[in-house]
């Protein structure tokens, strides 16, 4: 065989294979959509949004409990952690102290990569420890902690790229340094930073581990000062036991907190739009 | 962005506000009797202006140390507290006191594809099994006690539990208590280091993973095994007899327990002596502070244990557990008013 | 667009107001509690394990024991079993997703390329108990009834793949670890490939080169950092996973040879067991895993993201 047609052979199967990898990713995504259509879809019903849970052994029954439950302990925690995230983004984007600003910078990625479970573990001591009790609270903070340096990287970013010409633009009409950021340079990035803000809350929003010794569990509806269902946390029990009816409504909500997740995510990026050329030979 | 923060302001007003001026109490521990605790709380509330006892089964380890750490009004357990652990909750400010509620089975349940019926395991064989000497399901020291019954040649694998569990007390007591070897390789606790086998969380999780797993056994609360339809066999007694698990042969078992129950109601009932008596059975038990801080709930869980221990009872059969026997609830009773 | 703003405007000096000195106030406080929370991390998780540290000391790394009754506890089990379950999600989705970063970046028209793009990030967002459900119902039966037969018929005289199919285990969490790993490693190395100024592509391809092969040989090397970057990246979350692992990995404390055998991570014996760890040393221990797995990321993370800091900054040439 000539050395060109070997190489022309080379070039086509490894340029397949490459297609044929991402055909695999892709597909991978619509089998987990797919299974979660039609498995979870036929359980869902207008008990499972309304009714609470029922005694191992009996059918029936719903996750209105897990549902609110989720909804209360995600908003106190997006509550917490957006601002926080925010302004210590702006700080990172716009107050330049060289070391310091770098320090926490490298701080936020670090905080950024620290595994769910061991976020618990701080809730666990800072939160539950004290009050004495596991609570819809604990749960919050864990997942604030974690809700933080995603909203601080996203600021810091978004508002990076806003042109400098804006920046100087108003100093030069004479507003202060806090106007121009506020009413110039954040309305200018609010689009990417809103991006960011959704897309944390939508990541946080499925974590179970940290919930699982702070938040607990509750078979009525919980609080924030006391034990609380949550859609991830019973996603996980359900799963797992053996009940088919259970199992069925793992199902169901797996069905529903996905469709929350990808929603935020496709309309967060919708959002964002961010259209990129590839320069390629 | 108006509307966002709107919307999360009025989530927070909602996740504040008293959902009802119903008395809240929470407990957790034993899975063992939650399917008939939830059942128990779930009506006393119907029937008691709607006082809401969130009890969440996530094992007798994390009931124990709730009640310890105060972080729950009340715990549950299926192996009692030891001398250390009490001496632990009383320097913490916490006397607990022990309730016994029902008594219950653990069996061992199995997923044999093939096998139907009720396979008898000898003490030798259980313990064989659990500590990896005997690792497939046609050995001999099956065989012999299920003449009749074709096993197969393949590899049982052993399911255990992964949390702190009184159903693994009462298990491993047994075990220790029928082969030396088990006694000195591994003994008895809530949690102890298994030789061998997948591990699963709370009773739940064990039958999940018995029912997905072709060639398994695990040990459950005899209620998970006969609501899920799954097979579980009959264990040799101390007079030599194999028995299935049921009310009946608990409360033999608990028979003789019952007439020298301790003050304190701590007592093992496994292995007992009688001819019909279910070598692994065991009381399960409420662990209550003696001195509750709030007027309120210690009025409710007062109220609740009294139910539990009169109307409460005639629940049991329903569900498979066996209903005290009647001097020990007198005993109880005594036992109620020293919680204040 | 990516101009350093900030450099820029620290050189233009608006004019000092109390209005800017509470703004830069308010927002430095909020830096300082972004701190705070990492350090107060990293404290509670040392002095939540002192008690085991001192009792255990060093060899806690290397003893298999786990015992809660005469508290005797070893990570050994653990840290293997992360290992091990990371490794094969890497060798797994090493190859499918720098194949398919390459496809996206060298091959797909840019529309097509951004969309498909869009949708592999989609799986990035997909909650872990998520797959942790899809796995128990519908990859363990399937692996316990097919694949690993396949493999042990197969490859059954090494000892990675001896042991009853069990359908749970090591291969099965490794699997679902590499699904969860895909997306960030494809995403991250597109963009370390389109990175790769076009003229570098022009002269090989000039030189004769096929398509292939000015890929392979010139543009992935150049992207190599930008790359490997997102492997580490890609790494350190899989050794952080809890929810997916513990439902598929059998949950047991113990070394095992073969990858068809049951195991157990740090993350997933944390979840498992911190809830009703009673007594000083057992809970301590259980910190002093979380204290590990939270070195091993910190350190891989800062690994990662040197590496992509570096690619960025190397000839980035996008309108």
């Amino acid at each position: 065989m000539s050395l060109s047609l070997w190489r022309k052979i080379v070039n086509a199967v490894m340029l397949t294979l490459t297609g044929v990898c991402t055909v695999f990713t892709i597909s991978v995504l619509f089998i987990i959509l797919g299974l979660l259509l039609y498995k979870g879809g036929s359980s869902l019903n207008w008990d499972f949004f309304t009714k609470l849970p029922v005694p191992p052994g009996e059918t029936g029954g719903g996750l209105a409990n897990a549902i609110v439950g989720s909804a209360q302990i995600v908003g106190l925690a997006a509550l917490i952690g957006i601002p926080i995230g925010f302004l210590a983004g702006v700080y990172l984007s716009e107050y330049e102290d060289k070391q310091f600003a770098s320090f926490v910078r490298y701080v936020a990625d670090l905080l950024n990569g620290v595994p769910s479970i061991i976020v618990g573990i701080l809730a666990w001591t800072l939160v539950v420890l004290p009050m004495k009790t596991m609570s819809g609270l604990a749960g919050s903070i864990a997942l604030a902690v974690m809700l933080i340096p995603i909203v601080t990287r996203q600021t810091e970013q978004f508002l990076r790229e806003v042109p400098l010409a804006l920046r100087e633009g108003a100093l030069a009409l004479g507003a202060s340094k806090w106007r121009t950021i506020a009413t110039v340079v954040v309305p200018a990035g609010s689009k990417g930073i809103l991006t960011g803000m959704i897309l944390g809350v939508a990541r946080i929003a499925g974590e179970s581990a940290p919930l699982l010794f702070t938040a607990l569990n509750n078979q009525y509806w919980g609080g924030l000062r006391e034990p609380t269902a949550s859609l991830p946390v019973m996603i996980y029990k359900l799963a797992i036991s053996p009940y088919d009816d259970w199992n069925r409504q793992a199902w169901a909500a797996g069905l529903v907190l996905i469709a929350l997740v990808l929603v935020a995510n496709i309309s967060a990026r919708l959002v964002l739009a961010k259209g990129v050329s590839v320069p390629r030979g | 962005m108006r509307t966002v923060s709107w919307a999360l302001t009025g989530l927070l007003v909602v996740g504040t506000a008293p959902f009802a001026a119903a008395q809240k109490i929470n407990a957790c521990g034993a899975s063992f009797p939650a399917p008939i605790y939830q059942k128990w709380f779930l009506e006393y509330g119907k029937a008691h202006q709607g006082v809401q006892i969130n009890y969440e089964a996530n094992g007798s380890g994390g009931g124990k140390k709730g009640v310890t750490d105060g972080t729950v009004d009340f715990g549950a357990s299926d192996m009692p507290m030891t001398d250390k652990e009490l001496a632990d909750a009383a320097a913490k400010g916490r006397k607990l006191l022990h309730f016994p509620t029902v008594m219950g089975a653990v069996v061992p349940s199995y997923n044999i594809p093939g096998v139907t019926q009720d396979l008898k395991f000898s003490p030798e064989a259980l313990a064989g099994i659990y500590l990896g000497t005997i690792k497939k399901w046609n050995d001999p020291v099956i065989a012999k006690d299920n003449a009749g019954v074709k096993l197969p040649a393949e590899d049982i694998v052993v399911v255990h539990r992964t949390d702190g569990s009184g159903t693994t007390f009462v298990w491993t007591d047994y075990l220790s208590k029928v082969s030396p070897e088990w006694k000195s390789k591994v003994g008895a606790n809530s949690a102890v280091s298994w030789p061998v086998g997948l591990g699963g969380p709370q009773n739940a999780g064990v039958m999940g993973l018995v029912k997905q797993q072709p060639n398994s056994i695990g040990y459950v609360e005899l209620l998970y095994a006969s609501q899920n339809k799954v097979p579980y066999g009959m264990v040799k007694n101390s007079a030599g007899k194999f028995i299935k698990g049921s009310v009946d042969s608990v409360t033999e078992a608990a028979a003789g327990a019952a007439k020298d129950m301790p003050k304190d109601f701590r007592v093992s009932i496994t292995n007992a002596p009688g001819a019909n008596s279910y070598p692994i059975s065991s009381f399960t038990w409420l662990l209550v502070p003696e001195k509750i801080s709030d007027p309120a709930k210690a009025k409710e869980i007062k109220a609740m244990i009294r139910w539990v221990l009169t109307d409460g009872q005639k629940e049991c059969p329903a569900l498979d557990y066996a209903p005290l026997p009647k001097n020990v609830v007198s005993m109880e009773m005594k036992q109620i008013d020293a919680v204040q | 667009m990516a101009t350093p703003a900030a450099v820029q405007t620290a050189k233009v000096k608006a004019p000092a107001q109390t209005g800017d000195i509470v703004a830069r106030f308010v927002v430095l406080f909020f830096a300082v509690v972004l701190l705070a929370l990492a350090v107060l991390l990293v404290i509670e998780l040392f002095i939540g394990s002192a008690a085991a540290r001192h009792s255990l000391g060093w060899g806690f790394l290397t003893s298999s024991k786990w015992n809660p009754v005469s508290e005797e506890f070893g990570a050994l089990p653990f840290i293997y079993g992360t290992v091990i379950t990371s490794s094969v999600a890497l060798l797994l989705s090493i190859p499918f997703g720098v194949g398919a970063a390459i496809f996206l970046s060298e091959l797909a028209p840019a529309g097509v390329s951004n969309a498909l793009t869009f949708v592999i990030e989609l799986l990035a967002a997909i909650p872990s108990v998520i797959y942790g459900l899809l796995a128990i119902f519908t990859l363990v039966p399937l692996m316990r009834t097919t694949i690993e037969p396949a493999l042990k018929a197969a490859f059954g005289f090494l000892p990675f793949f001896q042991g009853p199919a069990l359908g749970v285990g090591y291969l099965t969490a490794g699997l679902v670890l590499a699904i969860m790993t895909i997306p960030f490693i494809i995403s991250v190395s597109r963009e370390s490939l389109l990175a790769v100024p076009r003229d570098q592509r022009e002269a090989a391809l000039a030189l004769g080169a096929t398509k292939w092969e000015t890929t392979w040989q010139i543009v992935v090397p150049y992207a190599k950092l930008g790359i490997l970057g997102s492997i580490f990246l890609g790494l350190a979350r899989a050794l952080g996973e809890t929810m997916a692992v513990t439902m598929v990995i059998g949950n047991d404390p113990r070394v095992h040879a073969s990858l068809l055998a049951s195991g157990y991570s740090i993350a997933a014996v944390i979840a498992n067991e911190f809830a009703e760890a009673n007594g000083t040393i057992h809970p301590a221990a259980l910190i002093e895993l979380g204290l590990v797995l939270f070195g091993v990321t910190v350190v891989i993370n800062a690994f990662a993201r040197l590496m992509i800091i570096a690619t960025t900054k190397k000839g980035s040439k996008r309108p």
